[in-house]
């Protein structure tokens, strides 16, 4: 079977389990799909209380953006007779997963030919042409339909993939250079869920210096005698030369998309509260930690039990963890801001308030995109068999504890806390790959030169 | 002449001034009824009440000073304290009639206050307010003090300004430190007068114990018709009298017990409370008894006048040791039967001291107690502690007699329900998925819900209030209203100390507005009214508490603290460590340098070198000469200090370890 093939059987399997009666699998209310930033239920609710002319954020439901709310809101409430509920939020989440793949694949496929062309100047085509060279796009495109994460979290209703489908538009606009799709992307997924944000950073270098590539410095000591002049002009321009046109443009898309969605944001909530209650009760709800009702992230099991007093430290701490990050990783994997990318959403997705696996389905189907690169990967199976252990035991250990009443929420907990590990081993190891990779390119490089 | 024409005036003034004065000095009546109930028990009211008119000002001598401070100090214009043991039987000792409905209070504590000040200093107010009756009354209504506690319900009550607040704590227990401070606002306090028959133990025994105190104040806003305070204190209870003299059982036919102040309280009365205005006995017989009698009496004695029999205290169903100064009937439209009201004064009784009235009966009687039309219940669906549902259902009571409002609007008849319900912020009432049911089958809230107020519950801040108005057709047999929740999860802190209890939603109000009930009874002279009538006169609607809900919530471990946040910490710097570590490596360099070292390998220890060399990073760089030399230096100066901190160590544990 070939690409096509594969990805309509993905939908159809969304279709046949959207269809499939809701009280049995229940999946739109499990802890680990639904987070009370993502849970359509409480974006139905929100469009209740906007109907009924009060603050969609009156209240402790609805914490998304209001945008958001008046697209799918709508949806929410239309029953089709026959049908369950949400059927038409449910498809809207179908069409996003399917747009999300392709557009992975689309990424994959200028990365492919972006990479191919570069080590061809570097006259280690041989990497590219072998019959291990995998492509990349349409496998990428495969795991992120295929992987149950995404099917469960398209099909659980809950908003995710529109999270997802956004932060993958950001990096194909900026893969592909075109800086207002991805000041759109990148403003939209921004405003959604608050931790796309940090992505501006791969963002400038991928519209800057362009797709991956090997480290720049090879290229200079590649053809050290050689002046600029002998490299065809697209060639510098792409390798070595930071395009600052393409920076301001999207500085000047995102300054206008920005104040197009605060506009509309104020627009919407006018009546109630104005901005400052939108802005209090998205942001300041996901930064705050208000909400401890158990998911896949350890923060809510923390927030539960530390001391009221140190509640604001450790909040500094948890955020700052994230940003702290940021700069030594750009330092360090700048030449590859793809790359890049996947591991600040990885990192993100690791410490955010409310994760799920919704987030872990966008960074895996990312991963995929640097099969070729990661092939060397150390704790392969080791990572593998823990994120199925996991995904299985997590549902089990919530069951005992919530259902039963058997079990303990530290059960539960525990499994979260092999999650957070899992993860933060896959980032790490990934890392320590691609630099490995790196190493091996310029050790080529040296020894054919 | 004009001297004595002035003297005359100012000695008529006077004279006026002095009646005046006797029209408006304070008063205290005490009143006590007795009704017996339909399943065997027998219903107690007592009733106090305390009169303060405006003109006095502060100068008074029965008024309790606490509560006139409190009118004064809080500005209150209604007030209503009560607290609950057990719930009222709407079923069977009636749900249909002035006493259920003023009798029947939620469980635990339940406050609401009318307030006359600016609208943004009510809560503050508020808050005041519950620390002082808190202190007052022994009670925990400090709790109710939290915005997350109380609430402004809107339609519910009559003085909808936004100045009112109603707050309950349903699991308060209330006990004898609860009626001491409530019996020191009286002037006999249970020394003397009605409130001597209140024996702790035999109170405390009863099925349902409900203590009240409304204050109304007319000082603050034109309202009725006295100014000034009046404080009524009631306290209700349904004893089960346990003296069960001369009954046969036999399978069909049931005597009542017969009972007596004295069983039913184990004490007597010795006589009025000497401050008191007036204090009156009463004994109810109810409508659906008194046709009951009716139709035995028409049986047995057809011959003689019916009248003159059934107003008579000693008649062939039952006899009351006393004779009763007044027989009242009860002045009814023409579907309901009269009640009979016979009127003893403790005062007037002086051949009977001590007053000890005794009810017994001579046949066995069976009858029924009105009930509203629609009878309400309150309960929990779904299991787990993840979410659930609140099912509200209304089963119609199919009261005979019954006399639907017909709208002039609409050409079909409706039943007019309102339901006033309060959850706690912990329970997240998702309001979207509200269902109502009509007679079993799904029906769209549009055609029913004439009005809907929902203000939603916001964490940590203030609780979901819902207020609705249904109209339901007249025709209705049931009607259920079910509400989704997801179940909160709290800090540690938040948990009371028996968490694995549950957390309790109070009761909900469900009240019908278009049926309103009254007992009239006509009294001779309406000067001397007694306020215990002059209450049961005033036409108030139908309206009944659901059920408290114990709602258990998940919790987390309450031991854990601190081992959640050092292995949430390890967790976070494996993360910070490893990924810096990665990304701070540079692999080529170090396999140059371990390349170097093995070359040169003159050491004494390689090993240690290494290890230094990997703990110092790339920023050591090997001196290229004299290497040897350095290094066993350094290593010497490296064991000298791991020595010394060694004994700095052994040292510490030596002396303080």
């Amino acid at each position: 079977m070939g690409l096509w093939q594969w990805t309509w059987a993905s939908i159809l399997l969304r279709l046949i389990l959207i269809y499939f009666p809701h009280n049995v699998l229940n999946l739109s209310s499990r802890p680990e799909l639904s987070t009370p930033l993502t849970s359509l239920r409480r974006l139905a609710e929100g469009y209740w209380l906007k109907q009924s002319s009060i603050s969609p954020y009156a209240g402790s439901m609805y914490h998304g953006s209001p945008i958001l709310l008046s697209l799918l809101g709508p949806l929410t409430v239309i029953r089709i007779e026959g049908l369950p509920a949400h059927i038409l939020c449910s498809l809207v989440f179908v069409i996003a997963d399917l747009a999300s793949a392709m557009l992975i694949r689309a990424i994959g496929n200028i990365l492919n030919v972006a990479y191919s062309r570069k080590l061809n100047t570097l006259k280690l085509g041989k990497l590219v042409d072998s019959p291990d060279f995998l492509p990349a796009g349409d496998i990428a495109a495969l795991v992120y339909l295929w992987n149950p994460f995404t099917i469960v979290t398209c099909v659980g209703s809950s908003t995710s993939p529109i999270e997802n489908f956004l932060i993958l538009l950001t990096l194909y606009g900026a893969c592909k250079r075109l800086p207002p799709l991805a000041a759109f992307g990148w403003v939209v997924s921004s405003h959604v869920a608050l931790y796309p944000a940090i992505l501006i950073i791969p963002v400038i270098l991928l519209l800057g210096y362009g797709p991956d590539s090997p480290p720049r410095k090879l290229f200079f000591q590649r053809n050290p005698t050689r002046t600029v002049d002998d490299i065809p002009f697209e060639q510098s321009a792409h390798s070595s030369y930071f395009s600052w046109t393409s920076i301001v443009l999207f500085f000047f898309w995102v300054s206008v998309f920005a104040s197009c969605v605060l506009f509309l944001c104020g627009l919407s909530v006018k009546e109630y509260g104005g901005l400052h209650e939108m802005i209090q009760r998205t942001y300041g709800f996901m930064l705050t930690v208000e909400d401890l009702s158990p998911n896949i992230g350890v923060l809510w099991y923390f927030f539960a039990e530390v001391f009221d007093f140190f509640r604001d430290f450790f909040l500094i701490v948890f955020h700052v963890n994230i940003l702290f990050m940021l700069l030594p990783l750009a330092i360090r994997l700048n030449h590859r801001p793809c790359f890049l990318a996947f591991v600040y959403i990885a990192i993100s997705s690791i410490l955010k308030s409310y994760p799920s696996v919704g987030d872990s389905a966008l960074y895996l189907g990312l991963l995929s995109l640097f099969v070729n690169e990661l092939a060397d990967m150390q704790f392969s199976f080791f990572l593998f068999s823990g994120y199925v252990g996991v995904s299985l035991l997590s549902p089990i250990m919530h069951n005992l504890w919530i259902w039963r009443g058997t079990g303990n929420a530290n059960f539960y907990f525990a499994t979260a806390m092999a999650y957070a590990c899992f993860q933060i081993v896959l980032v790490v190891e990934s890392v320590n790959a691609i630099l490995n990779h790196d190493r091996k390119i310029r050790k080529l490089c040296t020894t054919t030169n | 002449m004009a001297l004595i024409l002035r003297f005359v005036l100012v000695l008529i003034a006077l004279c006026l001034a002095t009646s005046e004065e006797v029209n408006n000095k304070e008063e205290f009546t005490e009143e006590l009824l007795l009704k017996p109930l339909s399943d065997r028990k027998v219903l107690s009211q007592f009733h106090f009440r305390h009169m303060l008119p405006d003109e006095l000002g502060s100068h008074h001598s029965l008024f309790p000073k606490a509560i006139f401070q409190l009118v004064q100090k809080f500005r209150l214009r209604e007030l209503e304290l009560s607290f609950t043991q057990g719930r009222w039987n709407y079923e069977r000792w009636g749900g249909y009639d002035p006493l259920s409905s003023s009798n029947a209070k939620p469980p635990g504590v339940e406050l609401w206050a009318v307030f006359d000040v600016p609208q943004h200093e009510v809560d503050a107010s508020w808050k005041n307010l519950t620390h002082t009756l808190s202190g007052l009354f022994c009670a925990s209504i400090n709790f109710l003090e939290s915005s997350t506690a109380y609430s402004a319900p809107e339609w519910g009550s009559q003085q909808s300004s936004g100045k009112l607040r109603y707050g309950a704590l349903p699991r308060e227990a209330v006990c004898t430190e609860n009626l001491t401070p409530w019996l020191k606002l009286l002037p006999c306090r249970d020394k003397a007068g009605l409130a001597a028959l209140m024996d702790r133990p035999s109170i405390y025994r009863g099925y349902y114990h409900s203590q009240r105190l409304h204050l109304t104040s007319s000082k603050f806003g034109a309202l009725g018709s006295t100014r000034g305070i009046v404080l009524d204190q009631t306290l209700s209870l349904v004893l089960q009298p346990n003296k069960e003299t001369g009954t046969t059982f036999s399978s069909s036919s049931v005597y009542q017990p017969d009972w007596s102040m004295s069983t039913l309280y184990g004490r007597e009365v010795g006589g009025k409370c000497v401050l008191a205005e007036s204090s009156t006995v009463y004994v109810l017989l109810e409508g659906g008894l008194v046709s009951t009698l009716k139709g035995s009496w028409r049986k047995e004695v057809d011959e003689v006048d019916n009248l003159v029999i059934e107003n008579s205290w000693s008649n062939p169903n039952f006899e009351l040791s006393i004779p009763p100064n007044k027989v009242i009937e009860e002045e009814t439209t023409l579907h309901k039967n009269p009640s009979i009201l016979y009127v003893y004064s403790v005062e007037d009784s002086e051949a009977f001291r001590p007053f000890d009235l005794e009810f017994r009966w001579k046949i066995p009687v069976v009858w029924s107690s009105p009930k509203a039309p629609l009878t309400s219940s309150r309960f929990l669906t779904g299991s787990g502690n993840e979410r659930g549902a609140i099912a509200i259902s209304l089963q119609s009571s199919k009261r005979k007699g019954f006399v639907p409002t017909v709208d002039v609007n609409e050409e079909r008849c409706g039943l007019r329900v309102d339901i006033f319900q309060v959850v706690p912020w912990y329970v997240k009432v998702y309001y979207h998925t509200t269902q109502l049911y009509v007679d079993e089958q799904p029906q769209s809230l549009g055609d029913f819900v004439e009005k809907m107020r929902v203000s939603p519950s916001e964490d940590k801040v203030s609780p979901g209030v819902m207020e609705m108005i249904l109209r339901l057709p007249c025709a209705v047999k049931s009607a259920a209203l079910t509400i989704d929740f997801d179940k909160g999860f709290l800090h540690i802190d938040e948990y009371p100390p028996d968490a694995n209890q549950g957390f309790d939603i109070p009761s909900a109000i469900v009240s019908f507005p278009d049926f309103q009930t009254r007992l009239d009874f006509l009294v001779g002279n309406s000067s001397k009214k007694s306020p215990m009538l002059s209450k049961l006169q005033e036409s108030r609607h139908i309206q009944s508490y659901t059920e408290v809900l114990l709602v258990p919530l998940t919790t987390p471990d309450f031991s854990m603290p601190y081992n959640v946040i050092t292995i949430t910490c390890t967790v976070f710097a494996l993360y910070f460590g490893s990924l810096l570590n990665a990304l701070r490596r540079r692999v080529a360099e170090e396999e140059r340098r371990q390349r170097e070292i093995a070359a040169k390998k003159t050491g004494s220890f390689p090993l240690l070198s290494k290890f230094k060399a990997k703990l110092r990073g790339q920023s050591w760089e090997p001196p290229p000469t004299e290497s040897s030399t350095s290094s066993s230096i350094m290593n010497k100066k490296l064991i000298m200090k791991v020595i010394l901190v060694a004994a700095i160590a052994a040292g510490w544990q030596y002396y303080y370890g």
